[in-house]
């Protein structure tokens, strides 16, 4: 589903990712760890296409076709979902309303008619019941005076309701007490499947407990170095980054 | 000093005979002098150092005019505020329209009339409100307004009377064959404990050049409630000076939203002075401008006596190469302890060559006071776009969405309905892809 080739990328000319590869088939969940300033959420940020980033070298590919001449929009049409690690507050756009743009925006380029309101709020209704969502942060501005986790509740209703192909997860426990961690986690946990893909970006191995990932990959300096199943994870929580980079250096 | 003032003098002299002689003769001559005398505003001028109206004074506008313009009911169905169930005094290039009006079922008491019928009628109530366009803040456009002073709406609510049905007053512009100048004045006498509902809308039908000049003389008795909306949107071609003076008394409240979106050149002044305690004016302001429009706003509030309040929040969206100017002043006088005066003007600066010259004015000669103000000035939010792009919205539709979303905090203002979704619907009609913000508006 996604391949990412010797990815090297910058911003404002300091280079952050030095040769990333890493391939993610679909049912998978991939977990990316690592210490601050090692690069997660420009990895992250790279693959939504935000703007600032500068693809230096290398190449991803989705679906086989490459995405890096893609606008942010044009990713989220093919597929790809963000879940922001801060979640910004959009004063007067409504939640539902842009909830419902983006679903017929994405139907449209997939060539399928958009959904009337009805439909629309069926699925509302039943996507809310998986996150807990309360109805009335559904009327209000984006994020708009949300608390911490009712944004990254929001953000995974989002993607329970766009149902993209593949859905990066940036830092979504930060902040998050152990209650609305569950509740997150679950679902994410309901949205996997065969042919749903996830990068879960993440400096702690808590979510972990809750999300369990097939690969553990850890990211320092810009850099993969090392890459295992769930265990890796546990270790990590362990004996912190040190041993890892250590190990690298020393290879 | 002569600044094209001499086309005014001439006009006024072949109007004399067509205007009604009676006790409002003298006053008209009276501020024609003071405006022969003072000649136009110009930029020298710390009022009107950013607005250069040397175009209108070049325009040669020459008042009323004889001839009949039509206009269909259709055609005013189609600018109404769809479900707003109103009184309406309709004046059509200056002129009062009573075929285009509706004023069945005023309560007893109140009336609401064309201006030329109250100087008639009522003369004391007429004389004793209108703005003393000597006074030294207000402009020579003041005094031509009253040198050519005929048509306009005059409302008067009764002592605790409250007018249920909003009172539209709707200044049309159509098919000019001549540069045209109508100096319509609204004088609104609320009587203690009164209430009411205004709308001044000022529409261009077609995209011809005129000049409205028009004066609004606001006068609150204690406890007197006014809801005051004006709504610009002359043709791209016309010029608009619109000056209104609110004298409030105590614990009277003014609600003044201010939305301009038409016009080439165009001046609003509010100036209310709150001379009792209680007293409290809010103002709501939004102005959108493109192409090369210029549209300036200039409020004032005095706060004459302790315990009188102040609030303002008005926002721009320039584009283009227009641009747009806020002045808010503020004045505590002497000894009004205890006011509270609080403003705020943001603005969103769509294209490098728009350009918005904004400046709060506080002076303040009391000392427990409390003020605030702050002015900003700024472009799209770059995290706000991703964000929505992010969410499969297409760039040009986020771009759009956010700026009607910055519009939108002064509109969600609006209380009565139908005037806030035609409202919402107007702004959006200034922005692409208006079709698709609609989606998100329809409620």
């Amino acid at each position: 589903m996604l391949k990412i080739e010797n990815l090297h990328a910058n911003v404002e000319d300091k280079k952050i990712l030095k040769g990333i590869n890493l391939q993610v088939n679909a049912g998978e969940v991939h977990a990316i760890m690592g210490p601050n300033g090692s690069g997660k959420s420009t990895l992250a940020n790279v693959l939504s296409g935000r703007d600032g980033y500068t693809v230096t070298e290398g190449n991803i590919l989705f679906e086989n076709d490459s995405i890096l001449e893609l606008d942010p929009e044009e990713r989220a049409w093919a597929g790809i979902f963000l879940a922001f690690q801060y979640p910004v507050e959009i004063p007067g756009v409504n939640n539902v309303y842009l909830l419902k743009a983006a679903v017929n925006a994405i139907r449209e380029n997939r060539g399928e008619p958009p959904l009337d309101a009805v439909e629309f709020l069926a699925l509302v209704k039943e996507k809310m019941k998986l996150v807990k969502m309360k109805e009335d942060l559904l009327n209000r501005s984006v994020n708009e005076g949300f608390s911490g986790g009712e944004k990254k509740r929001n953000e995974i209703f989002q993607m329970a309701v766009l149902e993209p192909k593949l859905g990066i997860l940036d830092e979504t426990d930060s902040g998050l007490d152990i209650d609305a961690l569950k509740i997150v986690s679950e679902g994410v946990n309901h949205l996997r499947s065969d042919d749903r893909a996830f990068i879960l970006v993440t400096h702690y191995q808590r979510l972990l407990d809750y999300i369990k990932p097939d690969f553990v990959h850890v990211l320092s300096d810009g850099k993969i170095i090392k890459s295992g199943g769930p265990e890796l994870a546990l270790e990590l929580e362990d004996k912190g980054y040190d041993w890892v980079k250590d190990e690298a250096q020393a290879a | 000093m002569s600044n094209n003032t001499e086309h005014y003098l001439a006009d006024h002299e072949r109007l004399q005979d067509k205007l009604e002689k009676n006790w409002l003769s003298e006053k008209r001559l009276s501020a024609l002098s003071g405006f022969e005398q003072n000649g136009f505003p110009n930029t020298r001028q710390e009022n009107w150092k950013y607005t250069d109206v040397r175009a209108i004074a070049r325009g040669d506008f020459t008042a009323t005019s004889d001839a009949e313009v039509s206009i269909s009911h259709e055609e005013i169905a189609n600018i109404r505020f769809n479900d707003l169930d109103c009184y309406e005094l309709t004046f059509v290039n200056g002129k009062f329209r009573h075929d285009l009006s509706q004023l069945e079922g005023l309560p007893e008491g109140v009336i609401v009339c064309d201006l030329a019928e109250a100087i008639e009628k009522y003369e004391n109530l007429v004389s004793a409100n209108m703005t003393n366009e000597a006074e030294s803040n207000v402009s020579s456009f003041t005094a031509l307004n009253t040198a050519f002073v005929q048509h306009g709406a005059f409302i008067y609510l009764p002592k605790k009377v409250v007018l249920e049905k909003p009172i539209n007053l709707l200044y049309l512009a159509k098919d000019q064959e001549t540069n045209f100048a109508a100096h319509p004045r609204n004088v609104i006498v609320m009587e203690s404990q009164s209430s009411a509902v205004v709308i001044e809308s000022y529409i261009g039908l077609d995209d011809s050049q005129y000049f409205t000049n028009a004066v609004s003389d606001l006068s609150l008795a204690a406890a007197a409630r006014l809801d005051h909306y004006k709504v610009q949107q002359e043709s791209m071609n016309s010029y608009h000076i619109g000056y209104l003076k609110a004298q409030q008394h105590k614990d009277s409240y003014l609600e003044s939203h201010s939305i301009s979106l038409g016009g080439a050149i165009v001046r609003n002044d509010i100036h209310s002075q709150l001379d009792a305690a209680g007293a409290e004016i809010v103002m709501n302001g939004l102005y959108m401008t493109s192409g090369k429009q210029h549209v300036d706003n200039h409020t004032r509030v005095d706060h004459l006596k302790p315990h009188t309040l102040s609030t303002e929040n008005y926002r721009g969206v320039l584009n283009d190469r227009s641009r747009a100017v806020f002045n808010g002043k503020v004045i505590v006088h002497k000894d009004a302890q205890k006011i509270e005066a609080h403003q705020n003007n943001a603005n969103l600066l769509l294209s490098d060559d728009a350009e918005i010259d904004t400046k709060p004015e506080l002076e303040i000669y009391a000392d427990d006071v409390k003020c605030s103000h702050g002015a900003t000035v700024g472009q799209l939010d770059k995290d706000m776009l991703f964000y929505l792009r992010s969410r499969a919205i297409d760039e040009d539709t986020a771009r759009s969405l956010l700026t009607f979303a910055f519009a939108e905090e002064v509109i969600s203002k609006i209380k009565l309905a139908p005037i806030r979704h035609r409202l919402e619907y107007l702004v959006v009609g200034q922005l692409p892809d208006a079709d698709l913000i609609r989606e998100f508006t329809n409620e």
